[in-house]
């Protein structure tokens, strides 16, 4: 208990100083999503941090508000690596630290096609009280987020999550669709689900002078994301569904703002999910690990 | 206490990553030029843009506010690689190069598109089309500058000799 509270506290302090202090902010232009993927990585040797909120309502229960952190760094131009810290509270129950998440996305191919695949792998950690909705999969739906924070939290499992991503981009158009299949490793069925999104800059063209409103640094489109059961039960019976417009703000400072409003699509999923977010993209970061352990200014 | 294994396995690949990764990559692909001319490879992959692309015309080149926007691009997006003059640094060649000055607006157009992933060069497709070309008008504005000396006085006297060696 002491530990994870400690662990924590200590990522958000390091988050806290790592974003006052690194001088070398690159401006990012981020893709609005919040569960879809699209095919760009991050830039080799940058690091992302990134803060992600969720208020969800909840029927027969309390509504929830649920966050996570993710640290994401750019290995290689065709290999992004990210950490995940997850948490919530349930209003009228508790707050909670639910899991971590170790994601990986590569891309196989050299050049830019039609379509892009991405391949993704993620190891998660995580109790059954985690309730950030990071992707919609097998029979997930509004019930199971009845279950109080001190049972749901007992139940730990650990998953492997793999994906394909589709992305394309055409006239400033990003069109992308995520399948999704997780397995959890002690002993149940895959579980199947998918997400799929579009978005556009405002803009296509930069001005020429620098600018926090200009149309170009808003990103504006839609996602939408659900359960297809398990390899028992394929289908849409007894599974969620989302859609939600989503709007990401890129700032020439280097941040960048994220929200999303989400609507439940069918009576098992929650009615309404606000999503917001913030990331700061800083330059270098690995080469700046790396001076400092071997020395050099 | 699972998961603090778990988070300590997680950090140690983590941190391995970072600590040697960019320290390959800063020695494979030292893009600096050297002093008797520029290593071949940094600029061959432009050579592979298809006849196609390279046919390709700047639709702004025409524009006059195309260039300015496109070195505001290339401060937020470019820079930290290629210098701040484009000049290029260790882990970006020099734009400034006559590989690149004299290569059609087309090509230069393409290497942005696709990148040169399996050598540190993201794919810069994300940014819309026109913003790409602006980039494009920018850096064919620099024109051809020397090679920069990569070895200053400095780095000279940092660097192992010789006779340094055991």
């Amino acid at each position: 208990m002491f530990i994870r509270k400690a662990f924590l506290l200590l990522s958000t302090f390091f988050f806290v100083i790592g974003l006052l202090s690194f001088p070398a902010l690159s401006r990012a232009q981020e893709n609005p999503y919040f569960v879809a993927y699209d095919h760009y990585l991050e830039e080799p040797g940058n690091l992302e941090v990134e803060y992600f909120s969720t208020f969800g309502t909840q029927r027969g229960g309390n509504d929830f508000h649920s966050y996570w952190m993710e640290f994401e760094y750019g290995v290689k131009a065709w290999w992004t690596t990210e950490f995940y810290l997850d948490g919530q509270t349930t209003f009228g129950d508790s707050t909670i630290f639910t899991g971590v998440r170790w994601e990986n996305r590569f891309r196989p191919l050299k050049r830019e096609h039609f379509v892009n695949p991405i391949l993704y792998v993620e190891y998660e950690h995580k109790s059954d009280a985690d309730k950030i909705l990071k992707e919609g999969e097998g029979h997930d739906v509004e019930a199971d987020f009845l279950v109080p924070n001190a049972l749901a939290r007992q139940q730990i499992n650990n998953e492997i999550e793999l994906k394909l991503i589709l992305s394309s981009t055409v006239k400033g158009w990003n069109f992308t669709e995520n399948t999704l299949a997780a397995k959890n490793l002690s002993n149940s069925p895959w579980e199947f689900g998918y997400a799929l999104g579009a978005s556009r800059p405002l803009a296509l063209k930069a001005s020429a002078k620098r600018c926090t409103f200009c149309r170009q640094n808003f990103v504006g489109g839609v996602e939408m994301y659900g359960g297809l059961g398990d390899r028992y039960h394929f289908g849409l019976h007894d599974t969620a569904h989302y859609a939600a417009p989503v709007l990401g703000w890129n700032l020439p400072s280097g941040w960048t703002l994220r929200i999303s409003p989400g609507f439940g699509l069918n009576d098992t999923s929650h009615q309404f999910l606000l999503r917001w977010g913030v990331s700061r993209e800083i330059s270098g970061f690995g080469s700046m690990v790396a001076r400092m352990f071997r020395g050099r200014p | 206490m699972r998961l603090c294994l778990v988070f300590l396995s997680l950090s140690a690949l983590l941190l391995g990553g970072s600590l040697f990764c960019p320290a390959k990559e800063s020695q494979s692909n030292n893009f600096a030029p050297e002093q008797d001319g520029k290593p071949e490879s940094v600029y061959g992959e432009i050579g592979k843009a298809p006849e196609k692309a390279r046919a390709k015309r700047n639709p702004l080149q025409n524009d006059p506010e195309a260039a300015a926007a496109g070195r505001i691009l290339f401060e937020q997006r470019c820079a930290e690689c290629h210098g701040d003059a484009a000049e290029g640094s260790k882990k970006g060649p020099s734009l400034r190069a006559a590989e690149i000055q004299n290569a059609e607006p087309g090509a230069i157009f393409w290497i942005l598109t696709n990148g040169v992933v399996r050598k540190g060069m993201p794919v810069w497709s994300k940014l819309p089309e026109p913003q790409r070309w602006q980039l494009v008008s920018y850096i064919k504005s620099l024109g051809i500058a020397p090679a920069r000396t990569p070895k200053s006085a400095s780095d000279e006297s940092r660097r192992p000799s010789a006779k340094d060696s055991p």
